[in-house]
C-alpha cells in the first residue's frame, strides 16, 4: 500500500476543496510532481499559461535578491484542474500573480500558491477570479508565511468570485503566518452572481444578454490580468477566458 | 409613435398602475408629474421592460410594434431609450466600449453596419460636446466615480450616441445643480426636439420644464393619469401642490 499512501486525500488541509474521486483514481507519480524554476538576482521571469487539460501543475520557485516573478494562468480544464505555486523570495524579491478559472460542467478548478516571505523587502500580489456555472467549483487557497526577519514584507492577495448559476460554488482560504512585526498582509475575498441592476441596465442600452454578460465578465477577469504588461499575452488570456465562457449559460 | 391603453402593472404583488391610458405622437414632448409613490418610476420601468414589473392588463403599442412582447434590448433597438433615475455604475467597463457595443448591437439587429472605433470616437466626442462634457471622462469606467450630476449628464450624452425615436427621462433632473439643469435641459432640445421623436420627461418638480417646454402635462396619482393639460398645468402644480390638484381629481 506504499503508493496509495503517496496521494493525497481531501483531508489534507493543501487540498480539502480538491475532487476527491479524481484524486483517488489519479496516478500518484503525475499529480505530485513538481517543477521547479530559479529566477537569478535581479532578474525578471514571465510566466504565462492556460491549463485547459485535467490533471495538476505544481511550480516551485525561487526568486533571487531583487528579482522578480510574473505568472498569469488561466485554468479552463474540465474534472479536476490544479495549478500549485511554490514562491519563496528573497531580500528585495517580487512575486506577481494573476489567476482566473473559468468553467461549467462539473469542473474543479484550483489556484493553490504559497509564498514564503523569507528575507526582508521583498512584496508579493496575488489577485485570483473565478467565474463558473453548472455545478462547477472555482478555488483559491493562498498561504502567505513571513519569517521573523522579513521586515518591511508587503504581501496582498485578493479573490473574488462570480456564481453565474445556482449550482456553482466556490471557496476560499486565505492563510497569513506572520513572525515578523514590521509588514503588511492584506487579503479580501467576496464571492457574488452578477449584478442584475448591471445587466438590465445594459439591455436598456441595447446589448443582448449574453453580450451584455461577456462584458461584465470581462471586466470581472480583467483585474487578474491587469499587471500583465505584455498586450498581446494579456489579450490571449483573456479571449481565451471569454472562449470558455461561451459554452456558459 | 407610443399608445398605451389602459395599463396596469404591479411590483412584487402590489398593484403600481391602474388602468394608465397616455399617446404620444412624433414631435411631442409629455411630461408627468406625480407625487411619490405615484407608480412615474414603475411606467418607466415597465415600458424599459425590467425584469420584476409585471404587466396585468392592457397593452402599450410602440411604433406599430407591441412593445410589452419585446426583451428589454429589442426595446432599445426598436428606439426606446430609458434615462435612469439612477444610472448604473459598471466597473471595468469603460463609456466608450460600452456605447460602442451597445450602439453596433442596435444596428445589427437593424440590420446596418457597425461603426468603426473612428466613426464611434468621433459620434462620441460631438454629443460629449453637446453635454459639455469632456472625451477624458468617456473614456472612464462608465459612472464610476461620477458625481450625480455627471451621472445624468452621461446619460444625455448616451441619448445623443444612441440616437432615439423616443426618450423616457425618468427623473433627469434630480440631482442637478442649476448649471447642469440648464445643460441638461438644452441637451434634449438639441437631440430630441425634432419632428419624428418624442420624449416622456417624469419629474417631480416644474424647473426642468423652464428649459424643456412639454406640450402636454399629465398628474399621475394612484396609478392613473388624473389630469392633462399644456404647460401651465406644471406650474399650476408647482404653486398649489400635488394634493389640491390631484387630490381634488381623485375626490
Amino acid at each position: 500500500m506504499a503508493e496509495t499512501a503517496l496521494l493525497p486525500a481531501t483531508r489534507d488541509e493543501d487540498w480539502r476543496y480538491a475532487d476527491g474521486g479524481y484524486l483517488a483514481g489519479a496516478d500518484a507519480g503525475a499529480l505530485m510532481q513538481w517543477r521547479t524554476l530559479d529566477v537569478p538576482a535581479g532578474e525578471t521571469v514571465l510566466d504565462c499559461g492556460t491549463m485547459s487539460k485535467p490533471g495538476t501543475d505544481r511550480l516551485r520557485v525561487l526568486v533571487r535578491k531583487g528579482g522578480r516573478f510574473e505568472a498569469f494562468t488561466l485554468i479552463t480544464g474540465s474534472d479536476y484542474s490544479r495549478v500549485e505555486l511554490d514562491v519563496t523570495l528573497e531580500e528585495g524579491a517580487h512575486f506577481e500573480f494573476g489567476g482566473v478559472t473559468v468553467g461549467g460542467g462539473s469542473a474543479v478548478q484550483e489556484f493553490v500558491t504559497r509564498v514564503h516571505h523569507a528575507h526582508p523587502n521583498a512584496t508579493s500580489s496575488q489577485t485570483v477570479r473565478a467565474v463558473q456555472w453548472g455545478r462547477a467549483t472555482g478555488n483559491f487557497l493562498g498561504r502567505i508565511e513571513v519569517a521573523r526577519y522579513a521586515q518591511k514584507t508587503d504581501a496582498a492577495q485578493n479573490f473574488k468570485a462570480l456564481l453565474l448559476e445556482k449550482g456553482a460554488s466556490a471557496n476560499t482560504k486565505p492563510e497569513l503566518e506572520i513572525f515578523a512585526d514590521d509588514v503588511k498582509c492584506a487579503h479580501g475575498a467576496a464571492i457574488g452572481a452578477l449584478d442584475d441592476s448591471a445587466a438590465f441596465y445594459m439591455a436598456a442600452r441595447g446589448l443582448a444578454p449574453d453580450l451584455a454578460r461577456r462584458l461584465l465578465v470581462q471586466a470581472f477577469i480583467g483585474d487578474a490580468f491587469a499587471a500583465l504588461a505584455e498586450d498581446t499575452a494579456r489579450e490571449e488570456l483573456l479571449n481565451s477566458a471569454l472562449r470558455e465562457l461561451g459554452d456558459a449559460v | 409613435m407610443l399608445t398605451i391603453d389602459n395599463l396596469s402593472a404591479k411590483v412584487g404583488g402590489t398593484a403600481i398602475l391602474n388602468g394608465l391610458s397616455l399617446a404620444i405622437n412624433a414631435g411631442e414632448v409629455h411630461a408627468i408629474m406625480g407625487p411619490n409613490g405615484a407608480g412615474k418610476s414603475t411606467l418607466a420601468y415597465v415600458l424599459g421592460g425590467r425584469p420584476g414589473y409585471e404587466v396585468t392588463g392592457g397593452s402599450v403599442t410602440f411604433m406599430g410594434q407591441d412593445l410589452l412582447g419585446l426583451e428589454p434590448h429589442e426595446r432599445a433597438a426598436a428606439g426606446l431609450f430609458l434615462g435612469f433615475q439612477y444610472p448604473v455604475e459598471i466597473p471595468g467597463v469603460s463609456n466608450v466600449q460600452f456605447l460602442r457595443e451597445a450602439l453596433n448591437s442596435q444596428r445589427k439587429s437593424r440590420g446596418e453596419e457597425p461603426l468603426s472605433g473612428g466613426e464611434f470616437l468621433k459620434l462620441a466626442k460631438d454629443k460629449a460636446g453637446l453635454l459639455k462634457m469632456d472625451m477624458e471622462m468617456l473614456k472612464r469606467q462608465v459612472n464610476v466615480g461620477f458625481s450625480g450630476g455627471e451621472k445624468k449628464r452621461a446619460e444625455m450624452v448616451q441619448m445623443g450616441i444612441l440616437d432615439p425615436a423616443l426618450a423616457i427621462l425618468d427623473e433627469t433632473d434630480s440631482g442637478l445643480d442649476i448649471d447642469a439643469l440648464k445643460i441638461v435641459g438644452q441637451g434634449i432640445n438639441a437631440i430630441m426636439r425634432q419632428p419624428d421623436k418624442g420624449v416622456l420627461l417624469i419629474t417631480h418638480y416644474q424647473r426642468l420644464l423652464d428649459y424643456v417646454t412639454p406640450d402636454f402635462v399629465h398628474v399621475l396619482a394612484a396609478g392613473r393619469i388624473v389630469k392633462t393639460g399644456g404647460p401651465e398645468l406644471a406650474q399650476l402644480l408647482e404653486a398649489e401642490g400635488y394634493e389640491s390638484v390631484a387630490g381634488e381629481m381623485a375626490a
